[in-house]
């Protein structure tokens, strides 16, 4: 197995420029997701979906521009690999996580498993597609397109271990130059997803860029859950056998 | 909603991207989804009807139970196709068995399921192999208690704040009113002779429902709130008054065909509306960011961040 490789998305430099989403899209293929003026913020792709696997958010704030480039966090337990019926989605050798578009069944479980939103199923084709974190480039010895596009190194990419010094390091930086607001998301293996293959620097809370302040891989819960099914079941067991009891002549 | 303002959790200030959802919403679709839920609560506990019938030597409540496990699960494969676009895609779900998906899991106990349901029923019929269509119909009564449940764990497998946090009301939901499904059928397609246990599980299993899903309501506080506003309060509400009327009639229409029927119809009705109601909740819940972000900036803002113990 190669070394665990991710992105650190560094949005204190991050200008909005959006050469990210079209470097993804040239370099994969991906459909036009068509022009929406959403007449709320300069943002006109939304959210990450089927068809854009980097987005930029734009946030107008008092006196700032918020700008964020989110992308798949490629979870180090992703729930959508977890409740994948088909084995579709798998984890690389490079521990991220691609779903391989001719295994997929077009069941959509994937899509409300994801506690951040980002996988989505095409209208057209049926299937579920998300970031690959070019998992073709990679195998190349390349570096993603989004970051080998990313023209203020916003976008880093590299192994986890030392992108996250470099992290850490710069927010030190920031704070010691009077930037107390930058912290660090999803850095860290203790969080509800185990850390994430992706995290950011952000200026403001998680909510502010459309991301969840504290998520939680969905299966956490699972075997509780069968639990409460299993206790279901002998409840539904018991309850016919009592009516054939009860009203037994 | 006017009523009863001052008990409604209060509004919680809350950042969010321009209103936007958090979560993807779930893509399932109507009618096929809720229709595959009732149908199948319905074949599952029908199974668990035909095993008790048989055991309880009442030949024609097990027939009928038989044969409403066969239809309840024939009819909801085909919904359940129908979701997935083409028949080789139900197939292609059976290519790995995966515990932690519930979908997996929910596939290969369908399969078992229809196929225990299929041997009863054509023994049944064609008077073949009686030891087989026994055993068979015995065995349903095993596939169909996680039929009837292991629905419930699908939902509850995401981050759709109202099902996930529903998880422990949610088996009992599904399974209180797979059991009303299943009595109001056989009571209409059972002679009144034997249909007194079929009558118990429709009275049952709607009290059942109704409890499950008063809870589901009340402890999930502000994520449960999807569940009382909107198309999904109305359709639980339905659900509520359906089941309740459905489930004190099947007590007392012993000796009346149409109180039998109208019974019947009741509870099949509002365990139709539970299913849209749950459903379209899960939707609303997604759809709002609220639902997402506070429980969570609480339990951040409260030093107990989520994490993933020994795993």
């Amino acid at each position: 197995m190669a070394e665990r490789v991710g992105f650190f998305t560094d949005t204190s430099i991050c200008i909005g420029c959006k050469a990210c989403e079209v470097a993804c899209k040239e370099w994969n293929d991906v459909p036009d997701d068509g022009f929406v003026f959403r007449a709320t913020s300069y943002d006109n792709t939304g959210a990450l979906g089927a068809s854009t696997w980097r987005h930029v958010a734009f946030v107008e704030q008092d006196g700032r521009w918020l700008m964020m480039s989110d992308v798949c966090k490629h979870c180090t337990h992703a729930a959508c690999l977890d409740v994948c019926p088909t084995g579709a989605l798998f984890r690389t050798e490079f521990d991220t996580v691609v779903v391989q578009s001719d295994v997929c069944n077009g069941c959509g479980y994937c899509v409300p498993a994801c506690p951040y939103g980002v996988i989505d199923r095409r209208q057209d084709d049926g299937r579920a597609w998300k970031c690959t974190l070019c998992y073709d480039r990679l195998r190349g010895g390349m570096e993603p397109a989004c970051a080998k596009a990313c023209p203020t190194k916003s976008i880093q990419f590299g192994p986890l271990d030392e992108l996250r010094e470099r992290a850490e390091a710069r927010v030190e930086r920031l704070h010691a130059e009077g930037v107390t607001e930058a912290r660090l998301y999803g850095e860290s293996p203790d969080n509800g997803v185990g850390g994430t293959g992706a995290f950011f620097l952000l200026l403001d809370e998680p909510e502010t860029y459309g991301l969840p302040p504290d998520p939680v891989v969905t299966t956490r819960d699972l075997p509780a859950m069968w639990r409460w099914a299993g206790g279901a079941a002998l409840a539904l067991a018991a309850g016919v056998a009592a009516c054939f009891v009860r009203t037994r002549t | 909603m006017p009523r009863r303002r001052d008990e409604m959790v209060p509004d919680a200030e809350f950042r969010s991207y321009y209103g936007q959802p958090v979560v993807k919403r779930p893509i399932w679709h109507e009618p096929h989804m809720p229709a595959y839920l009732y149908l199948g609560g319905l074949s599952g506990a029908a199974g668990a009807m035909a095993a008790a019938a048989r055991l309880t030597g009442r030949d024609r409540l097990e027939l009928a139970a038989r044969m409403a496990a066969f239809a309840g699960a024939g009819a909801g494969t085909v919904f359940l196709v129908a979701e997935l676009g083409r028949p080789m895609r139900f197939l292609n779900m059976l290519r790995v068995f995966k515990f932690t998906s519930p979908m997996s899991v929910g596939s290969w106990t369908l399969a078992a399921h229809s196929g225990l349901t299929g041997i009863a029923v054509g023994s049944a019929v064609t008077g073949l192999l009686p030891l087989a269509g026994g055993t068979a119909s015995v065995a349903s009564g095993l596939s169909g208690v996680a039929m009837a449940t292991y629905t419930a764990v699908l939902l509850a497998d995401t981050a759709v704040p109202a099902w996930h946090e529903g998880r422990r009301e949610l088996p009992f939901l599904f399974s209180g009113s797979a059991l009303a499904s299943a009595g109001a059928a056989l009571m209409l397609t059972t002679p009144r002779a034997q249909a007194a246990p079929a009558r118990a599980a429709a009275a049952a299993g709607a009290m059942a429902e109704i409890v499950a899903g008063g809870l589901l309501e009340r402890r999930l506080g502000l994520v449960g709130e999807p569940y009382r506003r909107g198309r999904a309060g109305r359709l639980m509400r339905a659900s509520r008054v359906l089941t309740l009327g459905g489930g004190l009639l099947a007590t007392v229409a012993g000796r009346s065909r149409a109180l039998t029927a109208l019974s019947g119809l009741a509870i099949t009705a509002g365990a139709l509306c539970t299913r849209f109601g749950v459903l379209e909740a899960g939707r609303a819940s997604a759809e709002d960011p609220r639902y997402t972000v506070v429980p969570q900036r609480e339990r951040v803002d409260a030093g107990r961040p989520a994490s993933v113990p020994g795993r």
